[in-house]
C-alpha cells in the first residue's frame, strides 16, 4: 500500500511540472508586462523595478527562480497587489471561493434532482411543461445576464438582499452570489434527472415495485433514484469545471476577493505570479484529489492496487 | 467505477469547505460608516510603491503630505504649516507642525520625510512614482544609480525643520508634495515589518485615518485616527472602501442603498442616471485629454504636418464630446486642459471656424500631402477594445471618410497590447491614448512631449519646443514661465504630434446624506472633508 502510494506521488510531478512550464511560457508570452501603463516609466525606473522582481534576468533563470521558490512552497510576490504574497492571496481567496462553489453545488444537486424527479413523475402534465420550461431558461441565459437580473430585483428593487459581497457580514450575501452560480447547473440536472427518472419508472423492477404495493415515495426513494441518478453523477465533473469558471463572473459581479476575482484581474493586468500561482494551485488540488481517490480506491479494492 | 470517483471527489470538495470556515471580515459598524465604491484594488499602500489612483484616494485618507487640498482643491498647509521658497525659487524651508503625530502617538518630525524620499528614489526600492522628486537636487542621479540616496537634496534642520533644495524653479513642486509618493513613512515600522509594513495592524499612518481591515479583492476599513492634529475637524468615523471592478455592478450597488460614492458612473447607463438622480449626479472637469497620437517615426505621418492637420481639422469634435461622448465633457482644441491654474492654453488655428469651413481646409491640405482620388490613403487606426473608444473610433473612421475619402481600418486591442506596440512603434499608424495630470500645472502635459520622454508615445522631437519647455523651467518668475509654457504649446500645437479630442469630466454618483462633497479638477475626495447627514 504505502509503495502504491509512493508511485502515485511520484507519477504527479512530471504532471505538474509540465502544467507549470506550458503556463509560465504563456503568461510571459503574452505582450506587455506587468508595469505597462498609460504612462510610460521612465528607463532608469523601469530597469530599478524590474532588477527588484528579477525581471531583468533571461527567461530560464527565472523559470529557474520560480521553480526553486516552488519547492520551498513560495508562490513569489504579486506585482499587482503589491504588500502581499501570492500565498497570502490564495490562502485568504480561496476559502472563500470553495464555500461558494461547495454551496452552490450542493444547492444545484439538491434542487436539481427534486425537481427533475417531480417532472418525471407528472410527465406530461402541465408542472412538468413549467419545470422544463424554466430549466430550458436557465440553461440559455448566461451568468452575466442573469446575475444583475437577481440583482435589480432583490437588491435594488425589493431590498432583501444585498448586492454586493462587502456589504452584508451575515448569511443573507451568500444567497444571491450561491443562487446565480447553482442556476444553470440545476436546470441541467432537473432535465437529467427527469429524462433518465422517466426512463426508470417505466423498467420492469419499478413495476414489481409498485405491484407489491409500494407507494410512490417509496418507489422512488428506495429504488429509482438511485439508478435514475446514474447520468447525473457523470455530469459532475463537467458541472464542477462549470462551476468554477462560472465563479469568475460572479466574483466580479458581486465584488467577492475570491481566486477568480484575482485570476482574472492578474491575467488581465499581467501579474505573472498571481496567475501562475492560481494555476498551479488548481493543477495540484486537482491531482491531490485524484491521488486521494486513487489511494481511496486501492484501500477499498485491492485488485487496483496489483493492476 | 467512473461514479465512485466522481462521488469521492464531490466528498472531499464538500469537506474541505466545510473544514475551513471563514470569520466574518467585517467588524459591526460602530459610529458613523461611510461607504465609497473604490473600483479596482490599490496595489499598494505603501506611500513610495503606490502609483494608480485608488491607491492614491486610500492614502490621501490615512496619510499627509507637507502639503494638502482643500475640499475644492486648494493647496493649504497639511503636515507643515508653512514654508518660505527663497528668491531664485530653488530652495524651500518648511516648517513642521509640531502637533502633527503617527497614529502610535510618535511625533512627525522632518527625519521621517527625508527617510521616505531617500526610499522613493532609491533604485533597491523599485519605487514607480520616482520621478515625481525629480526636480529635487542629485535625485536623477540617484535614480540613475550613480549616486548614494543620501545625496538627495533634502535636510532635516531639526525635528521641526525641513530644507528642500531644487535643481530648478519647479512651481509646481508644492502640488506634488501633495501626492502619497511624497508622504513621510514611520521609519521604526518598516525595518519592523520590511516589505509587509503595509498592511492592517502595521501600518502606522500620519493622517486623519488609519488603516483598520483589508480584505484583498474585497474591501478596505480605515477608521479614524485619534492621534491625527486636526482629528477634531474629522466627522466620519469609518470608512470603508468596497473594490467592484465591474462600474454597472457598483451601480446597483448604490442604487441599493449600500454606498454612498461611487468611484464611477458607466457610460452607458449616464442618460438614465441623470434623469433618475439628477441631484446625486456630480459631473465635473477633470485633468485629462482624451487623444489620437501619430506614429512620427514612419511614414505616412513622418515629416508630415499638413496631413495629420488634415486629419485633425476633419474631426468633428464638439460633435464627438456631445453626442458619442455625451457625459459633460469639453471638445479639445488644446492639449492643456483649459481650467489648469496660472495657464491659457494656446488653441488650434481652427478654433474658431465652423466645420464647414474646417473640412474645407481640410481637403485642401489633404490634397497638398499628395491624396487624393489616385493616391487614396489607407491606414490602421488602434484602440484597447472598450465600447466608448469604439464608438469613437467608428465615428471618426466616418468622418474621416466623408471628408478626405481616407480609408481606416479599425483594430482594437487589449490594453496591454496596445500599449507594447504604441511603445515599439513599429506596426502602429494612429492610436488611441489618454494622458492624467499628475498636478494642476500645464507642465505636466506639456512635459512628456519633450523628445525623449518615456511617455513621449506619438515619438515627438521638436528642437524649437524642447527649448522653449528648458527655458520654462529655468524661470523662477511664474508670469514668464507661463509665456514659455504656452509658447511651447502653440509650436506643439502647429506641428500636429496629436490629435486632442476631448477634456474628461470625472463622474461619481453622491449620496445626499453626504455633505462636504467639493467638486475639482483632480478629483480628489479626501473623507476627512466628508460628513453624513443621516446613517444608512
Amino acid at each position: 500500500m504505502l509503495r502504491y502510494t509512493l508511485l502515485r506521488i511520484l507519477g504527479a510531478i512530471p504532471t505538474l511540472l509540465l502544467v507549470i512550464a506550458i503556463a509560465f511560457m504563456m503568461v510571459h508570452a503574452a505582450p506587455g508586462g506587468p508595469f505597462d501603463d498609460d504612462r510610460a516609466l521612465p528607463p532608469a525606473i523601469e530597469e530599478n523595478i524590474k532588477r527588484y522582481y528579477h525581471l531583468d534576468e533571461p527567461l530560464p533563470k527565472q523559470f529557474l527562480r520560480y521553480l526553486s521558490g516552488l519547492v520551498r512552497g513560495d508562490l513569489g510576490p504579486s506585482y499587482v497587489h503589491v504588500d502581499y504574497t501570492v500565498n497570502e492571496l490564495i490562502a485568504d481567496a480561496f476559502p472563500r471561493s470553495l464555500k461558494i462553489g461547495a454551496l452552490a453545488m450542493a444547492l444545484a444537486l439538491l434542487a436539481g434532482l427534486g425537481a427533475g424527479t417531480l417532472a418525471a413523475l407528472r410527465h406530461d402534465s402541465w408542472l412538468d411543461r413549467v419545470v422544463m420550461a424554466i430549466s430550458m431558461t436557465g440553461i440559455s441565459i448566461p451568468v452575466f445576464v442573469f446575475a444583475p437580473i437577481l440583482v435589480l430585483l432583490f437588491a435594488v428593487k425589493l431590498n432583501w438582499l444585498p448586492a454586493g459581497w462587502t456589504s452584508s457580514s451575515g448569511v443573507s450575501r451568500y444567497l444571491l452570489p450561491v443562487v446565480t452560480l447553482a442556476l444553470p447547473q440545476i436546470a441541467y440536472i432537473a432535465r437529467l434527472t427527469r429524462a433518465s427518472m422517466i426512463d426508470v419508472l417505466q423498467r420492469d423492477f419499478i413495476r414489481t415495485a409498485r405491484a407489491q404495493g409500494l407507494g410512490t415515495m417509496n418507489v422512488v426513494w428506495l429504488h429509482a433514484l438511485k439508478p435514475a441518478m446514474l447520468p447525473v453523477l457523470s455530469y459532475m465533473g463537467p458541472a464542477i469545471a462549470a462551476i468554477l469558471t462560472g465563479s469568475i463572473v460572479v466574483e466580479q459581479i458581486f465584488g467577492i476577493g475570491g481566486l477568480g476575482h484575482f485570476f482574472v484581474n492578474g491575467a488581465l493586468n499581467r501579474d505573472y505570479t498571481v496567475v501562475l500561482g492560481i494555476v498551479v494551485f488548481y493543477a495540484a488540488l486537482i491531482v491531490f484529489l485524484n491521488l486521494v481517490v486513487d489511494i481511496l480506491y486501492g484501500a477499498i479494492d485491492p485488485r487496483v492496487r496489483y493492476r | 467505477m467512473k461514479e465512485l470517483r466522481l462521488i469521492l471527489f464531490a466528498v472531499l470538495l464538500a469537506f474541505a469547505a466545510v473544514a475551513c470556515s471563514c470569520s466574518s471580515d467585517r467588524s459591526e459598524d460602530e459610529g458613523s460608516v461611510l461607504h465609497r465604491g473604490i473600483g479596482t484594488e490599490p496595489e499598494s499602500l505603501d506611500p513610495q510603491k503606490a502609483r494608480t489612483t485608488q491607491a492614491g484616494d486610500v492614502l490621501r485618507d490615512i496619510g499627509e503630505g507637507l502639503v494638502g487640498y482643500s475640499a475644492t482643491g486648494e493647496l493649504v498647509p497639511a503636515a507643515a504649516e508653512e514654508w518660505t521658497v527663497s528668491d531664485d525659487g530653488r530652495t524651500y524651508t518648511f516648517s513642521l507642525r509640531p502637533e502633527a503625530r503617527w497614529s502610535n502617538g510618535d511625533p512627525v518630525v522632518a527625519g521621517d520625510f527625508v527617510f521616505a524620499w531617500r526610499r522613493l528614489v532609491d533604485p533597491k526600492t523599485g519605487a514607480f512614482y520616482a520621478q515625481f522628486l525629480a526636480d529635487v537636487a542629485n535625485a536623477e542621479q540617484i535614480i540613475e544609480g550613480e549616486e548614494p540616496p543620501h545625496a538627495l537634496g533634502v535636510e532635516a534642520v531639526d525635528d521641526r525643520t525641513l530644507v528642500m533644495r531644487l535643481e530648478r524653479p519647479a512651481p509646481y513642486i508644492l502640488s506634488l508634495l501633495t501626492y502619497p509618493s511624497t508622504f513621510p513613512v514611520h521609519p521604526g515600522s518598516v525595518a519592523q515589518h520590511g516589505d509587509s509594513f503595509a498592511r492592517a495592524g502595521n501600518l502606522l499612518s500620519n493622517g486623519a485615518y488609519v488603516l483598520e481591515q483589508w480584505t484583498p479583492g474585497s474591501a478596505l476599513s480605515i477608521r479614524r485616527n485619534e492621534h491625527y492634529w486636526n482629528n477634531g475637524e474629522t466627522a466620519i468615523d469609518t470608512v470603508k472602501y468596497h473594490v467592484i471592478v465591474q462600474n454597472t455592478a457598483e451601480v446597483n450597488r448604490y442604487r441599493a442603498g449600500e454606498l454612498h460614492i461611487t468611484s464611477n458612473v458607466p457610460p452607458d447607463m449616464f442618460q438614465q442616471l441623470k434623469q433618475q438622480y439628477p441631484d446625486e449626479l456630480r459631473i465635473a472637469p477633470t485633468l485629462g485629454v482624451y487623444f489620437y497620437g501619430f506614429n512620427l517615426s514612419k511614414p505616412p505621418f513622418k515629416d508630415n504636418p499638413g496631413l495629420r492637420q488634415a486629419l485633425s481639422m476633419a474631426i468633428d469634435r464638439d460633435m464627438l464630446a456631445e453626442k458619442i461622448v455625451g457625459r459633460g465633457e469639453l471638445a479639445a482644441y488644446s492639449w492643456v486642459p483649459p481650467y489648469v491654474q496660472n495657464y491659457e492654453p494656446p488653441v488650434f488655428s481652427f478654433a474658431t471656424l465652423t466645420q464647414e469651413q474646417r473640412n474645407t481646409i481640410a481637403r485642401r491640405l489633404f490634397a497638398e500631402a499628395g491624396y487624393g482620388p489616385d493616391n487614396p490613403l489607407r491606414f490602421e487606426l488602434r484602440y484597447n477594445t472598450n465600447d466608448t473608444n469604439r464608438r469613437i473610433a467608428v465615428a471618426i473612421q466616418s468622418m474621416w471618410r466623408e471628408v478626405l475619402d481616407v480609408e481606416t481600418t479599425l483594430v482594437n486591442e487589449e490594453f496591454q497590447v496596445l500599449i507594447a506596440n504604441v511603445r515599439a512603434a513599429e506596426i502602429t499608424q494612429v492610436f488611441r491614448s489618454s494622458w492624467i495630470g499628475d498636478y494642476d500645472d500645464a507642465n505636466t502635459f506639456l512635459s512628456i512631449l519633450q523628445s525623449g520622454a518615456s511617455s513621449n508615445s506619438p515619438g515627438y522631437a521638436s528642437d524649437k519646443f524642447d527649448s522653449l519647455m528648458k527655458q520654462a523651467a529655468e524661470q523662477p518668475d511664474l508670469e514668464r514661465r507661463r509665456w514659455f509654457l504656452e509658447e511651447a504649446e502653440r509650436e506643439m500645437l502647429a506641428d500636429h504630434p496629436v490629435i486632442p479630442l476631448y477634456f474628461w469630466v470625472s463622474k461619481h454618483l453622491v449620496s445626499q446624506e453626504v455633505s462636504g462633497w467639493g467638486d475639482n479638477v483632480l478629483d480628489y475626495h479626501y473623507s476627512q472633508h466628508l460628513s453624513l447627514s443621516a446613517t444608512r
